[in-house]
């Protein structure tokens, strides 16, 4: 088709003006490109870097060596394990199965761990290491070693993974560590870096909790370059961490040990306490339970073993557990009498085997009474009366003032998972907590350590040691942090009259050592090393008067769970006080006869510093006792020495 | 024909033909595809392949291709338009019932000794054939209704075929082109105006269509324009990919992190860096004044080739080389677009930057027209 000349200027002009539109349309849109390019690299562009830096670096904790826990002669009561693990990398691997082949000749390893692995490698990254096994001895590592360049991808690794060697017998005092869980997290303020680590292990009770911060040590981190994939490219830079400060304890792990083994078999609780400086020689809890299960993650049925056992090893009894003290507190009651002058040490006071109080009839425990008796006698043959008739005159504000005063009814700060604050009952705690006035029954029931007050063995081995030593002996658990040693528990003279002491000590030399004394039949007869004490046995139900007109019900036949308690506070040597020890049998029976046997039995060890001589016994036991320390022999070899139960 | 009652007084012959090339033009396109042979380079971590050796040899080939296009009478090319484009719809309808199914979308055929992406084809034979078109009718009937309707159709043929592949990207490209050419030949205002209202209306629809039983677009890409809309929402799953691209485009800063340093392609936090993504590794690489750089160098061939059709006598000429240059504008314009995060991610390469072969020879043949419409226009 022929167009003629002025259609052609028409159609070059019209296409010409709208070729500028688009032109200048397209300029605009590069326009606003480039303005968007601009706002992006150089106005945001600090923004996009860092964005880019954090993509491509990763920040990889290095866990510190947490810090180790010994016992006063340096035994290590928890160390960090070698944990040697063989790993495999895939992609270096090669031909995965006929290395895995090769490793199964140099190490035993089950089909079923190989497979594991396996799978586990498949499904995962070539390059991602991946666990074949671990806990593997020294000697296979040292296999694996040697044959590396046959065995393609595969290395041998070390961790640490922490061990209790003495498993049992140091579990309530140490505790155990676990992997940081949820629940942590959510309950403890700490910005710790390392909490964040997954499995990292933290304290979760005893020592292990209260001085984590002592124990774990500070990060260190290193700086890798990661590609999209999360494939590390190479390490940027590091920086050490600072490892955990090591603890050494007051506790002595083999007194700890004989301890536990004595108690075997009771529901018992005993604490150890040097004279010297307050050191607590020994916490022990029967029964116990091992906290190397918790290190590896315990298992349902171990769980549900500790939990349904009705002697409770998961309670610390000997700090945690808050008993009426019995007779006990008879010391301490006679102590405010005396500091007070409401009675005259050689006073006497008629015992007629009951004492009636506004209406309600109080009974020793010898229904035939002890007639007339001055304090060395009332302690010597634990006379109830006594106590009913003092506890009246000096009335319950200055009994509550002298307990604490010995350290009862406060909180003993140590680094342990639960410490009992126990009771010692005075008018404002009644009315403060049961919004009742305090009645004399109230005072006459608190004089021989029943009713309202509580302790726990520690409170009573405080208590004794104070009454020993006259000074304000303060419990210490831990002797030394990183090399520091920890201030002496040793403290000032305590605000009683040293002669009221004097004659205490001497009564309860007495308890052990006079012919009529309770604690008679546990006495110790090796010289210089002659044991004080005061036996208690406290009620855990009411005995109605049908059953008093009856007869008391024997405490062997009733049900373990109704029995009394059996307590025994003693120290030694009389002549020069070394230790003192409180025990508390769970519902032993009798103090003299379930407590006070096993407070000689540990005191001697602590005195000898080791199995004493039969000598040190009355000749008459000496046969039983040397079964007995054969059997406890047996049963510590048996736990096995220094070695983590499989 | 036009080109004949141009009274042209001068028509280069022979080998002088070579030196009234659009020289400017090929200089920048050396320039821009250089820029993406040193991209290709650096992405394979500092190799020549896989992939910048093979895309310098078509490079060469598609130079050749080129400079013989633009010897061939521009006359030569209007009347092979018809046949081009009829052999476009053809590919297309046989891609559809032959083609291969890649990247989950079916665009190529195999012929052998390359893939060829029939689509890529077409968005030059539609803006040729529509050239030809608008040559072919006379002036006074530009707008009329009846010969409206005509492009219109001959527009949404391929379109549609396209958008059935799935490819929304080359389907918009298709679109835009076509409208172009029908916009700069003098088609009335009113109907873009009526179009683009319409095209609102039609938006609006596809959103309201979702989840309902007519819904108009695939679920992934009602997903790529959700992740378009907030990446954040999406970061390690659709979003991943627009969010890396923009952390490595704005770390590059004002003069990037030095060619073979970019952090974010390097270490493959870049999707796609060789192809639709290429552009990030660049900004990266060469910062905003390298990025400024090739966005100026494409703006330069631009105003280049509006410049050679404004000054074209030759209806045809003039049409093609408009609708050549916005199908190649609207190229790097979505792509950059795309990768900064200004549009939805709609897999369109950055021309002659990407990798990708017969992206690359067909947009150099499309040049080697617009150089034939420049060495033969009337004089």
């Amino acid at each position: 088709m022929r167009r003629v000349a002025k259609d052609i200027e028409t159609s070059s002009r019209t296409v010409s003006r709208r070729a500028l539109i688009v032109g200048a349309a397209q300029l605009g849109v590069a326009g606003v490109l480039g303005w968007r390019l601009q706002s992006m690299q150089v106005d945001q562009a600090d923004e996009f870097r860092l964005l880019a830096e954090e993509n491509r670096i990763n920040i990889r904790l290095l866990p510190p060596a947490r810090g180790l826990i010994f016992d006063r002669n340096g035994i290590a009561i928890a160390d960090n394990e070698q944990n040697y693990r063989v790993v495999i990398v895939r992609e270096e691997a090669g031909d995965v199965d006929e290395v895995l082949a090769k490793l199964v000749q140099l190490v035993p390893l089950s089909e079923d761990v190989i497979e594991r692995a396996k799978t586990e490698m498949y499904r995962r990254s070539p390059f991602v290491p991946v666990t074949i096994a671990d806990r593997l001895s020294w000697d296979d590592v040292a296999r694996i070693n040697v044959n590396a360049p046959a065995l393609n991808g595969i290395t041998a690794e070390v961790g640490l993974s922490r061990r209790y060697p003495y498993g049992a017998d140091v579990g309530h005092v140490v505790g155990y560590v676990g992997p940081v869980s949820d629940y942590d997290l959510a309950r403890i303020d700490d910005k710790d870096p390392l909490l964040q680590i997954p499995k990292f292990q933290i304290g979760k009770t005893g020592v292990e909790n209260k001085l984590e911060h002592t124990l774990r040590g500070s990060a260190g981190n290193k700086r890798i370059e990661v590609n999209a994939l999360g494939r590390v490219m190479r390490e940027l830079d590091r920086q050490e961490g600072e490892p955990g400060k090591d603890i050494q304890l007051c506790l002595d792990e083999r007194l700890q040990s004989y301890a536990q083994a004595r108690m075997d078999g009771e529901s018992a609780g005993a604490v150890v306490i040097d004279l010297e400086n307050g050191d607590l020689r020994a916490i022990a809890s029967a029964p116990s339970f091992d906290p190397n299960l918790f290190v590896r993650g315990i298992s349902v049925k171990d769980w549900t073993d500790l939990n349904e056992n009705k002697y409770r090893p998961l309670a610390a009894k000997a700090a945690q557990g808050a008993y009426p003290p019995g007779s006990t507190f008879k010391m301490v009651t006679a102590l405010a009498a005396l500091q007070a002058g409401v009675v005259a040490p050689d006073e006497t006071v008629y015992c007629p085997g009951y004492t009636n109080v506004s209406g309600t009839r109080f009974h020793c425990w010898k229904r035939a009474g002890h007639g007339n008796i001055n304090f060395h006698e009332s302690l010597k043959q634990s006379c109830d009366c006594y106590y009913y008739e003092v506890s009246q005159r000096v009335g319950i504000d200055k009994m509550a003032e002298m307990a604490r005063l010995l350290g009862l009814g406060v909180r003993h700060d140590l680094p342990l998972s639960a410490v009992a604050e126990g009771l010692a009952p005075d008018k404002a705690w009644k009315r403060a907590v049961r919004d009742e006035t305090w009645r004399v029954g109230d005072t006459v029931n608190a004089s021989i350590g029943q009713g309202y007050v509580l302790a726990s063995p520690l409170q009573l081995a405080v208590m004794t040691a104070r009454i020993a030593t006259g000074r304000h002996v303060t419990p210490r658990l831990v002797k030394s942090i990183d090399g520091v040693e920890q201030p002496s528990g040793l403290g000032d003279p305590l605000p009683i009259n040293e002669n009221w002491l004097r004659r205490c000590r001497a009564s309860m030399d007495a308890v052990v050592n006079h012919p009529r004394g309770t604690g008679q039949r546990s006495r110790i007869v090796a010289e210089g090393m002659h044991m004080a004490g005061k036996t208690g046995t406290s009620q855990v139900r009411r005995i109605t008067a049908e059953e008093r007109a009856r007869g008391v019900t024997r405490n062997e036949d009733l049900p373990w769970e109704r029995r009394d308690h059996a307590l025994f506070v003693s120290f030694a040597p009389v002549e020069n006080p070394k230790y003192a020890i409180a025990v508390v049998v769970e519902h032993g029976g009798g103090g003299s006869t379930a407590a006070a046997p096993i407070a000689r039995d540990i005191m001697l060890q602590a005195l000898y510093d080791g199995p004493p001589p039969l000598e040190a016994y009355p000749s008459a036991d000496r046969g039983a006792i040397e079964e007995q320390q054969k059997r406890i022999a047996d049963r510590i070899a048996k736990v096995g020495r220094g070695v983590s139960p499989a | 024909m036009s080109y004949l009652t141009n009274n042209a007084t001068y028509v280069p012959t022979g080998p002088r033909k070579l030196m009234y090339l659009n020289w400017p033009v090929i200089f920048l396109l050396l320039a821009v595809c250089s820029f993406g042979f040193l991209m290709l380079y650096s992405v394979a971590g500092g190799s020549a392949t896989p992939w910048m050796e093979p895309q310098i040899k078509r490079f060469a080939l598609g130079m050749v291709l080129m400079v013989g296009v633009a010897m061939v009478p521009i006359w030569f090319w209007r009347n092979m338009a018809g046949l081009a484009y009829g052999l476009s719809i053809a590919l297309l309808v046989g891609v559809e019932l032959f083609g291969s199914v890649g990247m989950g979308a079916q665009r190529w055929i195999d012929l052998g000794f390359m893939r060829l992406q029939p689509s890529e084809l077409t968005k030059i034979t539609l803006v040729m054939f529509l050239a030809a078109y608008y040559d072919w009718l006379p002036i006074n009937k530009t707008s009329h209704p009846l010969w409206v309707l005509i492009p219109v159709g001959l527009i949404l043929a391929p379109t549609v075929l396209v958008l059935g592949q799935p490819d929304l990207g080359t389907a918009l490209l298709l679109l835009l082109g076509g409208a172009t050419v029908m916009f700069v030949a003098g088609v009335h205002w009113a109907y873009f105006v009526t179009v683009f209202a319409a095209g609102v209306g039609a938006v609006l629809a596809v959103f309201q269509s979702r989840g309902t039983s007519w819904q108009l677009l695939k679920d992934y890409q009602f997903r790529r324009i959700d992740t378009f809309i907030d990446p954040s929402n999406d970061p390690l799953g659709a979003g991943y990919h627009i969010t890396q691209a923009k952390i490595a485009l704005g770390s590059g800063g004002l003069t990037g992190r030095g060619f073979m340093q970019g952090t974010q392609s390097s270490l493959d936090f870049l999707p796609e860096k060789h192809t639709d993504f290429i552009f990030t590794t660049l900004a990266e690489e060469f910062g905003f004044l390298g990025a400024i750089g090739l966005l100026t160098l494409y703006v330069l061939i631009i105003l280049f080739c509006v410049a050679s059709a404004m000054t074209n006598k030759d209806r045809f000429a003039a049409l093609l080389t408009l609708g050549i240059a916005m199908t190649f504008f609207l190229f790097f314009a979505v792509n950059m677009a795309m990768v900064t995060g200004m549009a939805p991610v709609v897999g369109v390469p950055l021309p002659l930057v990407s990798y990708g072969g017969s992206a690359m020879l067909v947009l150099l043949v499309a040049f080697g027209l617009i150089q034939s419409a420049h060495v033969h226009k009337p004089r």
